[in-house]
Parts: C-alpha cells; sequence; structure tokens
C-alpha cells in the first residue's frame, strides 16, 4: 500500500514538471538551411533581402544585435550616423580609416565580419579587455560560416539601412555556382524561369484577384505597384504578418515563403506584380 | 553469497568488456577514415550515420547516456558523504554514524554494476551510431581511455574492498586503515568523473586541435583542460553529493512509513534528516557554482552563452528555477515538520510562516520570466526580449537577490531545529542570539542593496553586484554556524524524539529525488544544445537527421521516460539491498 502511494506520488511529481515542459512555447532548433541562390538574376535589391534574412537566420547576428544591450543593435540604432563615425573614430585603425563614402563604409562593414576585434565598439569588448577583443565571432569561421556571397549580402543590407546605396558586388556566376555546388540538391525543384509561372507554383492567385483569378481571401493585387514599394512588396510576401491589409485577417497568407522561395523567384514576382494594371 | 559472487562475475564481465572497448573502437575509427580528410576532424555526410534497426540513435545515447550519469552520480556520491560519515562517527563514538554510513554503502553497492552495465551500453551504442565522432574524440584522448577502463578497474577493487572490509577494520588503528581505502576510493572515482568531463567538455569547448580543421596538435593534457573542464568537474562534484543525499532520502522516508517498530521508525527517521542534511548542503553551493559555469560559457564565447540565455532555450530557465523551487520548498517543508521532534520545537514554529513567505515569494521572483519570450515568432526572430511588464523582477539583479535569500532562509530554518534541542548555557548566549539576529538583519539588508544597486547600474556591472551577495550569504551562514558552535558548548541538550514525524513530511523526501533526477536531466538536455548543430562545437559539424535541438515539450518527455526508467531501476536496487538483509527461518 505504500508502495503504491509513493509511487503514484512521484509520477503525479513527475507528471507536473512534463506538463509545464509541455506549456510553454515551444521552438525546435533547426541547424541552418543553406539557401540557394541564383546567381544570374541576383540583382542588389536581391542581395539586400537576402542579406536580411541571414541577418536573422543562418548568420544568427539577431542573437546579439538587438535591444539586449548584448551588441550595437543594428536594427534599431541610426546607422547612417553610426557609421561614418567609426571610420573617424581615433581608436579606429583599420582599413577604412579616415575614409567616406559607401564602399569605405562596405570595407569598414566586411572587416567587422571578418575580423571583429580590429574595431571595437566602445562598452562592448570581452570583459576586462578594456574593449580590445569583441566577444563576436569571425563570422566566416565556424560556428557561423558564412561565404564571401552572404557576407557581401548582409553587408549590403546593412549598407541600405544606413540610408546607402549597397556598394557590394554581385556574385559572378561561377562564385555561384561554387557555391551551391557543395550542398546537395537531390528533391530540390528547378527554379522557375518567369513571373508567371513562380505565381503559379506559389499559389498566389488562389487567395489574391490576379489579373481576374478571383481568389478573394486576400486583398486583390492588380496595380498593387503603384501603392507599395519594392522593399514593401517583399515584406509583404516573405513577412506577411509584420503588415496587416486593412479589412484582412493576420496568419492567413502562408508566412514561410521566404523559406520555400529562392531570390530569384521572389525577383521575378516582384517585378511581375510591379508591373500589373489596376 | 551466491548472489554476490554473481554480481562479482558480472562486474568483471562487464569491465573486461570495457577494456577491449578499445580496440573495437580503433577498428571503428579505421573504417571511419575513408570519410576523414586527412588528418582533420571527420565531416560525415548524412549517409555515412548508420541507420540499424529503425532506432532514432540520439534518443538511445540520450536515455543510456542520462541513466548512466543517473548512476554514476549516485555511486560516486555517497562513497564521498559515507567516509565524512564514518570519520565523524570516529571522531564523536557515535556508532549511529558509522552504521548509517554502513548502510548507506549496502544501498549503493547493487547499484554499482548497473552503473558499469549501463556505461557500457552507452559506449556501444555510441560507437555503433557514431562510429566517426568516436573515432576521432579517440585520436584526441588516445591512451586516456585506456587509464579510465583501468581506474574503472581500481574503482570495482576499492569499493568491494571497502564495503566487504567494513566490520573486518571497524576499531582502533584498523579503523583508519578503512579510512584509507575509502579515500582512495573517492580519489578514484573523483578521477574517473573528471576524465569524463574532460570529453564532454572538449565536445563544447575544444582545445589543443588546429580550429579551422580540427586536426589533433596538442596533447592530451592540452584537450582535457579545456576552459569548461573544471567549472563542470565543480558543479557535477557539488550537484552529485545534493542528489546522492536527496536518494538515500527517499529510500529513508520510504523505510520510515513502510516500518512499523518505533525504534526502527526512529534510525529511519534520524537517516531522512541526515540525508536532507546532505542534499541541501550540496544544494546551497550549486547556483554558485553554477553562475561560474554559465560565466566561464560566455567568457568562452558568446554566442554559445546567449544561446543558452537569450535563445530559443531560454524558457528552460524558467522550468529550471520552478524545478529549483520546488526542490527549495520541499526540503524547507520537510524542516519545519521536524521541529515537532522536540519538545521546544513549538516556539521556533511561530517563525515557520515568515520563512514561508520570503521563500515562496522569491520563488515568485525567480520564475519571473528574465528574457521572456512570449512567442514563437519572437524566439525565431530575436535572440529574446525583456517582458514588457515583469521586466523589472526578471532581470538578474532581482533573481540573484531572490535566490540569495532563499539560501539564507532555508539555512535559518535548518538552523532553528538543531538550535530547538540545545539551550545554551554559556553567560553570553543573550549577546550571542542577538549577534547571530543582526548578522541575518545586515546580510539581507546587504543582499537587498546589492541587488538594488544592480538593478540601476549597466548591464556591465550586474555581474558585480552579485558578488557582495554571495559574500553575504556565505558570511551569514559561515559566522552563524561559528557562533553557534560556541555558544553551543556543553549546552543543554533537549531530547530528540526521532521517529516523531508526520507522514506527510517523508512525501517531501520523495520530491527531492525526483526533481533533482528531472532537473539533472533538463540539464544535460541543455549542456548538449549548447553546441547546436555541431558534434565537436566549433570543428566536427553534425550531420545527422538528428541534428536539430528537440522542442522543451519533446525533450521533457524523453526525460520524463528516462527518470521512470531510473526510478525503476533504483526500486530494482532498494529491493535487493533488503532481498540481502532476508533471510528465511529454518522450517522445524
Ligand atoms: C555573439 C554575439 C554576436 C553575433 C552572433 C554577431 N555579433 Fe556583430 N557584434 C557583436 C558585438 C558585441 C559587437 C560590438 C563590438 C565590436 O565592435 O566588435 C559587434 C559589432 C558588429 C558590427 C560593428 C557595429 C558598429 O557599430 O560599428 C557589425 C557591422 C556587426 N557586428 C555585424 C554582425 C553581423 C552581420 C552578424 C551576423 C552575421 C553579427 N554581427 C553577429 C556581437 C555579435
Ligand atoms: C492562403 C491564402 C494566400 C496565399 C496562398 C497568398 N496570400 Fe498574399 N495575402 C493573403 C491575405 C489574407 C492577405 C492580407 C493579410 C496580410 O496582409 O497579411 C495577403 C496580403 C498580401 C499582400 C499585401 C497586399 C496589401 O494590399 O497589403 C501581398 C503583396 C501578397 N499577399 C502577395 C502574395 C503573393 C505574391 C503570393 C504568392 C507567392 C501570396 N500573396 C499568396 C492570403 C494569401
Amino acid at each position: 500500500m505504500t508502495f503504491a502511494r509513493v509511487i503514484i506520488f512521484s509520477l503525479f511529481t513527475l507528471l507536473a514538471f512534463t506538463g509545464f515542459a509541455n506549456l510553454v512555447p515551444q521552438v525546435q532548433g533547426d541547424p541552418p538551411v543553406e539557401e540557394k541562390i541564383d546567381a544570374g538574376s541576383l540583382d542588389m535589391a536581391g542581395m539586400v533581402s537576402f542579406g536580411e534574412r541571414l541577418f536573422s537566420g543562418k548568420g544568427t547576428c539577431t542573437l546579439c544585435h538587438n535591444n539586449l544591450g548584448r551588441a550595437p543593435d543594428l536594427l534599431e540604432m541610426d546607422l547612417a550616423k553610426a557609421f561614418p563615425e567609426r571610420l573617424t573614430d581615433a581608436r579606429y585603425a583599420g582599413i577604412a580609416k579616415g575614409k567616406t563614402g559607401a564602399k569605405a563604409v562596405e570595407n569598414y562593414i566586411i572587416e567587422s565580419l571578418k575580423d571583429p576585434s580590429k574595431y571595437v565598439v566602445a562598452g562592448f569588448g570581452k570583459k576586462g579587455s578594456s574593449d580590445s577583443i569583441s566577444p563576436m565571432p569571425k563570422v566566416d569561421a565556424a560556428p557561423i560560416e558564412l561565404t564571401n556571397i552572404e557576407m557581401n549580402a548582409v553587408t549590403a543590407f546593412l549598407q541600405d539601412r544606413a540610408g546607402l546605396t549597397p556598394t557590394v558586388s554581385l556574385p559572378s556566376a561561377e562564385e555561384a555556382s561554387a557555391a551551391s555546388k557543395s550542398e546537395d540538391d537531390e528533391d530540390e525543384a528547378e527554379p522557375v524561369k518567369t513571373g508567371v509561372a513562380a505565381i503559379e507554383k506559389y499559389g498566389c492567385a488562389t487567395c489574391h484577384d490576379l489579373e481576374g483569378s478571383e481568389g478573394d481571401l486576400g486583398p486583390k493585387l492588380n496595380g498593387i505597384g503603384n501603392k507599395m514599394s519594392d522593399a514593401k512588396l517583399v515584406e509583404a510576401i516573405v513577412k506577411p504578418n509584420a503588415e496587416i491589409a486593412e479589412g484582412y485577417e493576420a496568419d492567413t497568407m502562408p508566412d514561410d515563403f521566404g523559406e520555400q522561395m529562392r531570390v530569384s523567384e521572389l525577383n521575378l514576382i516582384v517585378e511581375y506584380l510591379k508591373k500589373l494594371p489596376e | 553469497m551466491a548472489f554476490n559472487n554473481f554480481l562479482k562475475a558480472f562486474v568483471f564481465l562487464t569491465l573486461a568488456l570495457l577494456i577491449l572497448f578499445p580496440d573495437v573502437a580503433f577498428a571503428a575509427a579505421d573504417a571511419a577514415k575513408d570519410a576523414t580528410v586527412a588528418a582533420g576532424a571527420p565531416k560525415p555526410t548524412r549517409a555515412d550515420y548508420p541507420i540499424i534497426g529503425g532506432l532514432n540513435a540520439r534518443t538511445l545515447a540520450w536515455g543510456f547516456a542520462q541513466m548512466h550519469l543517473f548512476l554514476a552520480a549516485f555511486v560516486l556520491a555517497v562513497p564521498l558523504f559515507s567516509i565524512a560519515m564514518e570519520y565523524v562517527g570516529h571522531l564523536t563514538k557515535d556508532e549511529r554514524y558509522d552504521n548509517m554510513a554502513h548502510e548507506f554503502m549496502k544501498i549503493t553497492m547493487s547499484a554499482y554494476s548497473l552503473t558499469a552495465l549501463f556505461g557500457g551500453t552507452l559506449a556501444l551504442t555510441l560507437f555503433l551510431f557514431y562510429p566517426h565522432l568516436m573515432g576521432y574524440l579517440m585520436k584526441v584522448f588516445r591512451g586516456q581511455m585506456l587509464i579510465y577502463a583501468l581506474l574503472f578497474l581500481l574503482e570495482s577493487v576499492t569499493l568491494y574492498i571497502y564495503y566487504y572490509s567494513w566490520n573486518a577494520l571497524r576499531w582502533g588503528n584498523r579503523k583508519w586503515y578503512h579510512m584509507s581505502i575509502g579515500l582512495l576510493l573517492n580519489t578514484v572515482g573523483l578521477s574517473l568523473m573528471f576524465i569524463a568531463n574532460a570529453w564532454a567538455t572538449f565536445m563544447m569547448s575544444p582545445t589543443g586541435i588546429d580550429p579551422a580543421t580540427g586536426a589533433v596538435v596538442g596533447t592530451v593534457w592540452e584537450a582535457t583542460r579545456n576552459p569548461l573542464w573544471n567549472p563542470v568537474n565543480l558543479h557535477r562534484f557539488i550537484a552529485n553529493i545534493a542528489y546522492g543525499g536527496a536518494i538515500v532520502g527517499g529510500y529513508a522516508a520510504y523505510m520510515f512509513l513502510a516500518e512499523k517498530k518505533a525504534e526502527i521508525k526512529a534510525h529511519y527517521d534520524w537517516m531522512g534528516y541526515t540525508s536532507n542534511f546532505i542534499a541541501i548542503a550540496g544544494f546551497l553551493p550549486l547556483p554558485f557554482a553554477g553562475y561560474w559555469l554559465m560565466a566561464e560559457i560566455y567568457a568562452y564565447s558568446q554566442q554559445m552563452g546567449i544561446t543558452a540565455m537569450g535563445g530559443i532555450l531560454a524558457w528552460l530557465f524558467i522550468i529550471q528555477a520552478v524545478l529549483i523551487g520546488t526542490i527549495m520548498l520541499a526540503a524547507n517543508y520537510y524542516l519545519w515538520c521536524g521541529l515537532m521532534r522536540t519538545d521546544r520545537g513549538a516556539e521556533y514554529a511561530k517563525y515557520v510562516k515568515y520563512i514561508a513567505v520570503v521563500i515562496v515569494g522569491g520563488f515568485l521572483v525567480w520564475v519571473t520570466p528574465h528574457s521572456l519570450i512570449l512567442t514563437t515568432d519572437e524566439i525565431r526572430m530575436l535572440g529574446g526580449t525583456h517582458h514588457k511588464f515583469l521586466g523589472p523582477l526578471g532581470i538578474m539583479p532581482a533573481k540573484n537577490t531572490a535566490v540569495n535569500l532563499m539560501l539564507v532562509f532555508t539555512f535559518l530554518s535548518f538552523q532553528m531545529f538543531y538550535r530547538s534541542s540545545r539551550i545554551p548555557t554559556v553567560s553570553w548566549a543573550k549577546a550571542g542570539n542577538m549577534a547571530i539576529i543582526a548578522l541575518y538583519v545586515v546580510g539581507c539588508v546587504n543582499i537587498v542593496f546589492a541587488g538594488l544597486y544592480g538593478y540601476i547600474t549597466p548591464t556591465v556591472y550586474k555581474v558585480g553586484a552579485s558578488v557582495p551577495q554571495v559574500v553575504s550569504t556565505l558570511s551569514i551562514i559561515v559566522f552563524a554556524i561559528t557562533i553557534d558552535i560556541f555558544m553551543l558548548r556543553g549546552a543543554k541538550t533537549a531530547k530528540v524524539h526521532w521517529g516523531r514525524m508526520s507522514e506527510r513530511s517523508q512525501y517531501a523526501l520523495f520530491v527531492l529525488p525526483v526533481a533533482f533526477t528531472w532537473l539533472m536531466g533538463l540539464m544535460g538536455y541543455i549542456r548538449s544544445s549548447l553546441r547546436t548543430h555541431w558534434h565537436v562545437y566549433t570543428v566536427m559539424k553534425d550531420n545527422s537527421p538528428d541534428a536539430y535541438i528537440p522542442t522543451i515539450g519533446q525533450a521533457g518527455n524523453t526525460i520524463t521516460v528516462i527518470t521512470l526508467s531510473f526510478m525503476a531501476v533504483m526500486v530494482f536496487v532498494f529491493w535487493l539491498s533488503r532481498l540481502g538483509a532476508t533471510s528465511q527461518e529454518k522450517p522445524s
């Protein structure tokens, strides 16, 4: 009898712990997925949005660069002011020292990524190093391991955020194919080549009225180019819940297009939507 | 006796297997060589991971590793406090201590061979399913693995001699021989743990290798002495003691409930009390060891530190806080019930409600989310964000304040009990009591002020604010004990009615081992998850299908299943040890 009571009591305690563990938000930590890039069609806007995805995805930059004070909040701070200041800072002795302009900022950012300790933003250095050693890992090395193209994309994104026209070089065809050769792309479908095909592939017309398809779950997209900028369009597709169109519900439009689509396809879709007449 | 022989044969067979393992392993490593890039760490692709009978490799390895760890923690911890108790018995000439130490060892013996069994199974699982990783680790640690096997042999020999020579080496000089054997046993046991820790921590913070390729360039010692080795050594050492205490406490509580005879009940009540004492004594410094470990993780890699505290694992620390709070509450509740054992206990019982308020209050502050992330999406997007309303209570200084106050008041619960059975006779008793009260007040004020100071200063100094808090907590405990030692010299002892304890209080002693076991499982999950998708962090990628971090819910379910298996094993172990003490009457 005692035995049964003790066991039941212990089981109950265990159950409480287990239940609690199942109640908190559940997130699975997936290993980073390599995004395929299509060299032929990656223009600068594509680089910027690719960079943005890397920033919170594979790059894990947001792990530190957020509002918790562990690292400069690159998404919130005034980069247009910060970057030029760094270049003239007396403590800065890197390649872009004293220079100005977008190219200099590019060099500064790339340097920050490859060799973070070159210049450590005041107050953020490793404890006891008096701001001479950066706690930021070299992003081209393990564990982050961004490729050159990816570092360029992130840099383009940060330049864009600083109000500059990105100056990074676009990936050449052989670079991009070298980058994607290392990955095994077995069950990956061929990227489509036209906007219409891309729209069809992702089934946009089932919900949206596109040139008379009469989908009505989402707002009609005819003439959307007059209302939205490229960047806004990209956001509306990749992060549909960031801004909800008036009169419509959040969480209706799939929020994983960003993961499914290739950059080239995203660009094709944006081009296509922009040209749609009212 | 036949049973003992069986056990011995069993253990030696297991050991023989273990010693053979290196060869088996080297063979596996050779086979793995094709996939190895020259001298660097192997880069197995998904197809290189053996699939055997549709079994999930990670879950299997996880289960066996955790079972081995639970048993090993228990088997390593008990000799540690057994020898301490043996020594106390020798000093005080109180035979009860010696008998209890002996009984503790008795329960450990049957767990020992099971520890080896699970260790062997774990090794086998790892070599079968992760040949490349194991091959690489063998390259890094080379002969150390053989030393480990030899130490294991020595451990069994000393353990058996220590236990079986107990009565033969009982008095006088011989007792010292016996305690020396115990010391040797503990030295070997700790060495074993330290070596195993080296492997586990190498996988988190590898050294002694070329960081770019993973090629082995350093000595075995360089790989052993990686940045996280010592923090983990300390943390596991202390936690083992607390864990061992909690488990024998559960045993004592069960015996207390099951036995009917008053003097046997008294014995197990005392055993339960002592076990609870050991568990708390091990538990008090644990948060500090945890902070050190965390600080070293941040120092080694901020990326890894934030992955632990601010990323998708952040919620886990809320669960940890709930478990630690549960453990504290249960241990305190047990101590409060214990006041009924002495006639003067009632005088102290009236303070219990105030202590309860502090402990529960501290508990609430602690579970208040720190980097509470509200939704799954937010966790994905960011490393973390402050909860909008609960922020101030949830940040580190508030938590440190809470945990320090909880520790201080747990100590107070304990002090109340031992004071209730002793009436000081020294002339300065009144002044002494005032001094102790002043000590508590000043200490607590200090803890609270340091907490406030930490709250208003920038992040970088927050950690600094926790130092005076820890110093205050430790000072209260150390000085209170010191004053008591002098003040209670020649004190009138009031009788402690061992056995005068409610049945309900014993259930607190079951909460401890259950919560401890589950908590250890949870911490194992986070320690492994910190490596994210790496077998050896930054050096050897995990390309297996299981390279993801399971959700907390999935992990919780797995840990519960493992805990249940462990409980089943322990019930078997205790049953065995009682079976050994039962003899059938001769038919007339
Ligand atoms: C482990 C935390 C961590 C991660 C991950 C991290 N950083 Fe940093 N980063 C820092 C810290 C801390 C600083 C400030 C110290 C310094 O200047 O090096 C910094 C500085 C920078 C700077 C210079 C900022 C300035 O104000 O001049 C840039 C640019 C930057 N990081 C970009 C990135 C990008 C892009 C990623 C993702 C690929 C990334 N970081 C990932 C911690 C991190
Ligand atoms: C399951 C239905 C569904 C599918 C499929 C779908 N959408 Fe949407 N979409 C919606 C809804 C509902 C909204 C309005 C709510 C919102 O803004 O998120 C919306 C909003 C939008 C907007 C913003 C319109 C505005 O006026 O603000 C754009 C642009 C858009 N979708 C493009 C696309 C594209 C391109 C695809 C195909 C790749 C697609 N959608 C597929 C349901 C869908």
